[in-house]
């Protein structure tokens, strides 16, 4: 396909739009309803995972207690939960918040919908792929549902799944085939994740419209691209790890098994392989992940940021390479994740400069943030407010990172608390967060109506303060000593006090409420979609290309495709006084305009 | 890739140089490469694995001449006992493999390779005979190299009965011993993708026996090569990393 066979314009391509139910809302190929689809899905699944942590920290708090509700599952057992049910219980919120939650949220939901919008494109560069991409999400999904339901129940190996715990079907009951259909989910994860990608990278080099140079994209598209390569050069050596794990249980072979490996009266395994190889192959995909999952924060971050202080993005450049050093230093970190593991102190030694490297684009990123708004006229809206939690959250996550970056420090907090407390605030309180902000910000241009602001604001400040009282103390109980992945603390004397019995059930306690409070959210985004106002083409009075479209955008997203004469943050630029904003799309008013296209540098 | 949505949508405007000197790199021929990169990826990680498994191999002895269990190291005429921490190309005691046997098929192999060139030549200069032929050839070959290596896995698996040194069983199978595992692991894989590649070129021959490909129309032709000779050059990797190492 030669580029003479396609020499035609730009409003060439406008499709059909699809006529029946099926093909417009179900086996779509519109971006948009991609999108939105990956949006529900993951909200959905937000509910699950956050059900289970609900019921991890139940028995943090009062264990063996019966839990209200669920306890009925386990009437043969007395009403208790089974200890192994507890470890399937934390399993299962992670694989679910990270697999099905976070990464589709953020590079499924957001990236489908607001890649082709903000390039100025019609749709991805391969829609179809970008369907598969979102059907290949549900084998995923009813395999990990379904593996509840089979003997032994789900996996209970930690969601990273580590031999032999994983690999030897007597290690656990949730080792039996639950760990299998774990494995066999996450590959069609994986599956979808690499179609994605794929997708993303090609449509932001090739689909770009005219005038939009790479350093004119606003900072989410670089952030998906970013992370979408992060995706497509991690996410295949997980891939090798799974199918060697999945060998190992289903034929026999030998990856992951000492050598003369025997446990009570198992078989004779013949082994020789290295416990410790998966390890470094999950950490070398999963590192990279705790990226994925927060890059496209950072960067939807950055342009609410920037629209509500009415002020240009500070330091967009040093922005881009920020998030690019962020991805390169991310393929040379793993191995903090397995100081305990063993390993040469050298090499350790060398793990941890690379990891607190990381700290300086991270920090770059906090400043510049900060810069944004300094001296801004800001605008304390719903989504500003959720991006500045989102700062104010990941400052405290990265802060945590880097105790835990040094070896010395992490033999103490290694598997506490502590290590949940960082993950949680830089999970929840970061990517969680931004998909809050970006939800309120898109979601006029996704559904064509306002959400309601006076609840969207109540609904920051609850989950900001109960989210606190949830994660923080586990930075105290962690450095106190309290291990992760434990049904019953109280099994340890130092644990049985009353301050941090006190404390796990004060988390316990916000917990709870953080869950309710985010029924206000689910209130608002279900009346909002039907009875909300309905939304201007630029409510918010941005730059990018997705509020020139109507709101919602129609399937062909532009009746022309713009052509782009500035960067994404020209705000209160004195050429256009008194208006405050100035679209990436409008024609300069005088002719000797500098960034006008086609003055290449 | 008939799903290829808006493809340019930066056309050239009236300021910039024309685009009619540039490469034509099209959104199909990045997202192929795309696809290879995260191919080489997976395939790091299993040849990454061979190399660090094999490395972290202690090292062994046995003879068929001693009972099991015997300390072999002490033995005094070390002539009849095998040391070794993996198996050494053409030493039959510990090396199932059949050297010859993959060369001549990784030879054929390179064939295919030279053939799919031949055939998008041969649709670049709207030669719709050829461009058929040397498909056919291209498939026949990789349907070739497949079949020798389903006779090379039967005869592993269960046509010979091998020394204690290389199976304690006497099956060559990927569950009795580390490179038994890695062994049938990675030419699994790497045989799978042939299998794909077969595929594809069978159904690229079925579209250029209705007469598709011609000198305006070969970029399927050309991202299925892409593949395939991806695939010749993992197999090249593969033969060299497990059998001739």
């Amino acid at each position: 396909m030669s580029a003479h066979a396609h020499d035609h314009g730009h409003d060439d391509h406008i499709h059909p739009a699809p006529s029946n139910f099926l093909t417009k809302y179900v086996f779509s190929i519109d971006h948009k309803v991609i999108g939105i689809q990956f949006l529900f899905s993951g909200l959905i699944m937000f509910w699950i995972g956050g059900l289970l942590a609900l019921a991890v920290r139940w028995q943090l708090a009062w264990p063996w207690q019966p839990i209200p509700l669920l306890s009925g599952i386990w009437a043969e057992y007395g009403y208790r939960l089974p200890p192994e049910y507890y470890n399937k219980l934390f399993t299962m919120h992670a694989t679910v918040m990270i697999f099905f939650v976070i990464i589709p949220l953020l590079t499924g939901a957001f990236g489908n919908f607001l890649i082709p919008l903000m390039i100025g494109a019609r749709d991805m560069a391969f829609p179809k792929l970008n369907m598969y991409s979102y059907w290949f999400m549900w084998p995923s999904i009813i395999l990990m549902s379904f593996s509840f339901f089979v003997p032994g129940g789900a996996a209970e190996a930690g969601w990273t799944s580590y031999p032999t715990l994983s690999t030897f079907r007597w290690s656990t009951s949730g080792a039996l085939d639950g760990q299998t259909l774990w494995l066999m989910s996450l590959l069609f994860a994986g599956i979808s994740s690499l179609m994605g990608s794929i997708n993303y990278i090609t449509t932001i080099i090739m689909l770009r419209a005219p005038g939009m140079k790479m350093f004119r994209l606003p900072m989410t598209v670089w952030a998906m691209f970013i992370t979408a390569l992060l995706q497509a050069f991690a996410l295949p050596v997980l891939t090798s790890a799974l199918i060697m794990q999945l060998l190992d249980r289903i034929i026999g072979t030998n990856f992951f098994s000492p050598a003369n490996w025997m446990v009570a009266n198992s078989g004779n395994v013949v082994g020789g392989g290295q416990i410790l190889l998966f390890q470094h192959l999950f950490w070398f995909y999963s590192h990279p992940a705790v990226y994925i999952m927060i890059l496209p924060a950072m960067g939807m971050v950055s342009d609410i940021l920037s629209t509500f202080s009415r002020k240009p993005l500070f330091g967009y450049k040093p922005m881009v390479f920020s998030v690019s050093a962020i991805a390169g230093l991310g393929f040379i970190v793993w191995g903090h994740h397995m100081f305990q593991s063993g390993m040469n102190p050298a090499l350790g030694a060398t793990f941890m400069l690379s990891t607190m490297m990381i700290a300086l684009p991270s920090a770059i990123k906090t400043f510049n943030w900060l810069g944004t708004m300094w001296g801004g006229r800001l605008q304390f809206t719903t989504p500003m407010l959720n991006a500045i939690g989102f700062v104010a959250m990941f400052v405290i996550g990265g802060l945590s990172g880097i105790f835990m970056a040094a070896t010395p420090v992490d033999m103490h907090i290694h598997d506490t608390y502590f290590i949940v407390g960082h993950i949680h605030y830089v999970l929840f309180g970061g990517s969680t967060f931004a998909i809050f902000a970006g939800i309120y910000y898109w979601f006029p241009k996704m559904f064509g109506r306002m959400m309601n602001e006076r609840l969207g604001k109540i609904h920051f400040a609850l989950t900001f303060l109960f989210f606190n009282g949830t994660f923080f103390l586990m930075h105290i109980i962690g450095m106190h000593g309290h291990p992760r992945r434990i049904a019953d603390p109280t099994v340890y004397e130092f644990l049985r006090g009353s301050g941090v019995v006190g404390m796990n059930q004060f988390m316990t306690i916000n917990a709870i409420l953080l869950g309710m409070a985010q029924l206000i959210v689910v209130y608002n985004f279900i009346y909002s979609l039907f009875f909300g106002p309905k939304a201007p083409a630029n409510p918010w009075h941005a730059n990018t290309l997705e509020w020139a479209c109507p709101s919602p955008p129609p399937y062909y997203n532009f009746l022309k495709i713009p052509t782009v004469y500035r960067m994404a943050y020209e705000y209160s630029a004195d050429d256009v006084a008194p208006r405050d904003y100035w679209p990436q799309d409008e024609p300069a008013a005088e002719s000797k305009d500098e960034a006008a296209v086609g003055h290449s540098h | 890739m008939s799903d290829i949505a808006t493809f340019p949508v930066s056309l050239p405007t009236a300021t910039s140089k024309p685009a009619a000197s540039a490469a034509p790199v099209t959104p199909g021929k990045v997202a192929m490469w795309l696809f290879l990169a995260t191919e080489i990826m997976f395939f790091t990680g299993l040849i990454g694995s061979y190399i660090v498994l094999r490395a972290g191999s202690p090292p062994t002895a046995y003879s068929d001449k001693y009972p099991p269990n015997t300390p072999l190291t002490a033995i005094s005429n070390p002539e009849e006992v095998v040391f070794h921490n993996w198996p050494k190309p053409y030493d039959t005691a510990t090396n199932p493999l059949s050297i010859d046997l993959t060369a001549a098929n990784t030879f054929i192999l390179i064939c295919s390779s030279v053939t799919m060139v031949l055939a998008l030549g041969a649709a670049q200069r709207d030669d719709r005979k050829m461009t058929t032929r040397y498909l056919l050839a291209t498939m026949l070959i990789g349907g070739t190299f497949l079949g020798v290596q389903v006779y090379e896995y039967y005869q592993l698996m269960f046509g010979h009965i091998y020394p204690v040194g290389i199976s304690p069983t006497g099956h060559f199978r990927p569950n009795v011993s580390l490179f038994a595992s890695c062994f049938f692991t990675m030419t699994g894989f790497h045989g799978t993708h042939v299998a794909v590649g077969v595929f594809m070129i069978f159904c690229a021959l079925l579209q250029s026996l209705r007469g598709v490909y011609h000198s305006k129309n070969y970029a399927s032709l050309e991202y299925i090569g892409l593949y395939w000779h991806f695939v010749d050059l993992v197999w090249i990797i593969l033969f060299t990393v497990v059998y001739l190492i």
